[in-house]
């Protein structure tokens, strides 16, 4: 093969200085260009130092076998420190040396043996260059005729173009048969009840008390501060009032932190006098306090990052910022709506209740939102 | 220049600089033994209701602060009224180095206090004097024997979104920032939690009670205690920090023993 190399380097050399002349050929068919790239052949062979110097060689041996022997020592260090940094004591300090010296003898292990090898076959192993055949990809032709017999007979004995109606049903019901599993995805909303109403509608309601996170303790709106933030809950949400409510006082959620998850609300008080509130939800607030839904509009993170300054609340996890001196409008970022308002007022004993239940569904968007 | 300075040295003259150097140790020394010196007066109690205190508060705030805060704390373009701020806000900005500003950016930043133990608490007795406001904290709260369970469910309900779940700080928009809390002592930590200094909310008593802030603190003093157990934290900053890692030297490392796979022996 290097002599055919050789030969059709030679035969570019004579085509380079026959062709000085304009070539003539039609667009697009191949031109053996007057100035191709000369097939250089194989370099010269250049020993390595190994082969020229036998204590070279005599270093590379020890170093590889001390490689391997490195390795062994590595693996029965690992069992060792196994047996040395038992973590049978709790202790979680005890975890970590145990984790960091069996995973050192075990690298050491298996990069000895790797490194080793290498070395082994670099530098000791026999040199020289050599040239693997490559044969053509394509069969010859009669064996691709025979091919295509072998197809063209199958399809006559198996009538798959003939009977176009049993080949036709065949492939509908190939494209049939995914289906139910994706119906089966329909499982994972709840069977009884309508997802749309269950993401509408949240544990707040008519006369609910808002809740410090996580202790339960009703809020008074005397006890908020401006410049304040309250992480806020519904009072009822806690393990032994949820399980006494109805469903629909439960917000539609049979689980506890599902019901969180949809009712989580923050609470800040503004000065009054940065606060611009739409005229329809003017009654929304109280002496400045306003509470919004916690849930990102974009994908339902909790957006908590409040700045008491610029009135920003920051999602961390996309960035969208809401402007809560302005009905939690969108600022910047992904998110697509402000975040839903928690219409609130104070009861009799000057602790604050929700108005009613939100007026949109919380969270992020869905097709049929506003159904 | 080099031959120049061996040569002096062989002559076994004295440097040019030694008497520099000697005052300058001279100086360092008296400064380090008065400055552990005033410390330990400063513990004394500073009586902040007394008008002497205030007094003293008064001139160091006029000779300080009044250029930004205005003259008697009311305001001005340049900065906001003090009166109602407390002592506990004194306290915090001053005593943590962010007051008096060093230039005007998103956010104040923490450097060396300027003012000793005692000139702060003056400062904090005449802003305290102006209007009732957030006073210093009780030192009861800021030992760190609180219920430290209590104090982590409530530091992850109330602060981790910004300071991070271990406390290491994060990011906030244009160019503001939650400081990490670790190495900040704890009477730092109630003051901001009352006062709610610069971007932070107000975490008043009424929202967080005294207990629970000391149950917070203690959480911090524990996870600024206990002991990494997986290992590098890398700044306990989470996947950015672990990714850069993982892209710059395991990455490295594959390509440095690849590139030594296909390199030729020679």
């Amino acid at each position: 093969m290097a002599e055919e190399a050789k030969n059709s380097g030679d035969e570019h050399a004579v085509v380079a200085a026959q062709g000085h002349g304009p070539v003539e050929a039609a667009v697009g068919t191949a031109v053996v260009s007057s100035d191709a790239v000369q097939n250089p052949g194989l370099p010269p062979h250049r020993k390595r130092v190994t082969d020229l110097d036998p204590k070279r060689a005599k270093r590379a041996e020890r170093l590889v076998y001390t490689l391997f022997y490195i390795s062994i020592a590595g693996s029965l260090g690992a069992v060792l420190a196994y047996m040395f940094f038992p973590i049978e004591t709790g202790d979680l300090m005890a975890i970590r040396l145990q984790t960091l010296f069996v995973g050192l003898g075990m690298a050491l292990s298996l990069l000895a043996i790797g490194i080793g090898a290498v070395h082994w076959g670099k530098a000791l192993m026999a040199d020289h260059e050599s040239i693997d055949e490559r044969h053509p990809v394509a069969s010859d032709e009669p064996t691709r005729e025979g091919a295509a017999e072998v197809f063209k007979l199958a399809d006559e004995e198996s009538g798959f173009s003939r009977r176009s109606l049993v080949r036709n049903s065949l492939i509908g019901a190939l494209i049939a048969f995914p289906l139910p599993g994706i119906t089966l995805l329909r499982g994972l909303a709840p069977q009884d009840r309508d997802p749309v109403q269950l993401l509408k509608h949240t544990m707040w309601d008519t006369g609910v008390r808002l809740a410090r996170d996580p202790s339960g303790v009703p809020i008074k709106a005397s006890e908020v501060t401006i410049g304040s933030a309250f992480h806020v809950i519904p009072e009822s949400l806690n393990h032994d009032d949820f399980h006494n409510l109805t469903l629909d006082e439960r917000g539609g959620s049979d689980n506890l932190l599902d019901a969180k998850a949809k009712a989580i609300v923050l609470l800040m008080r503004l000065d009054q006098s940065e606060l611009k509130e739409l005229p329809e939800r003017a009654d929304w607030s109280y002496d400045g306090i306003v509470a919004y839904s916690k849930v990102c509009t974009h994908v339902g993170c909790p957006v908590a990052l409040y700045e008491q300054h610029t009135h920003h609340l920051l999602c961390p996890c996309h960035q969208s910022q809401f402007d809560v001196s302005e009905h939690a409008k969108v600022v910047f970022g992904p998110a697509k709506r402000p975040l839903p308002q928690l219409p609130i007022t104070v009861d009799d004993e000057g602790y604050l209740v929700a108005q009613s239940d939100f007026h949109e569904p919380v969270g992020p968007s869905f097709w049929e939102r506003l159904k | 220049m080099a031959r120049a300075k061996k040569n002096v040295r062989k002559s076994g003259r004295r440097h040019p600089l030694a008497t520099a150097a000697l005052v300058a140790v001279g100086l360092l020394v008296t400064g380090a033994a008065y400055t552990g010196f005033s410390q330990t007066s400063a513990t004394a109690e500073i009586d902040l209701e007394s008008p002497a205190t205030i007094e003293a508060g008064e001139k160091l705030f006029g000779a300080n602060c009044a250029t930004c805060h205005g003259a008697s704390a009311q305001g001005t373009p340049d900065g906001p009224s003090l009166i109602g701020a407390g002592a506990a806000s004194v306290n915090f900005q001053v005593g943590t180095g962010r007051m008096p500003l060093a230039f005007q950016g998103p956010q104040g930043m923490v450097k060396p206090a300027q003012f000793s133990e005692d000139q702060t608490l003056q400062m904090a007795a005449y802003v305290a004097s102006l209007a009732p406001g957030p006073a210093l904290p009780d030192s009861r709260y800021l030992q760190g024997d609180g219920d430290v369970a209590n104090g982590g469910t409530l530091f992850r309900i109330n602060c981790a979104m910004c300071h991070n779940v271990a406390a290491a700080g994060g990011a906030l928009t244009e160019g503001k920032f939650a400081p990490k809390l670790t190495g900040v002592a704890p009477t730092h930590v109630y003051e901001a939690m009352i006062t709610g200094p610069q971007n932070m909310p107000v975490f008043s008593d009424a929202n967080i009670t005294p207990q629970e802030k000391a149950d917070i603190i203690s959480y911090l003093k524990y996870i600024e205690e206990k002991p990494a157990v997986g290992g590098l934290t890398l700044g306990s900053i989470g996947p950015v920090a672990e990714g850069l890692f993982i892209w710059v030297i395991g990455l490295g490392a594959i390509v440095g023993l690849t590139v030594w796979v296909t390199a030729k022996s020679n």
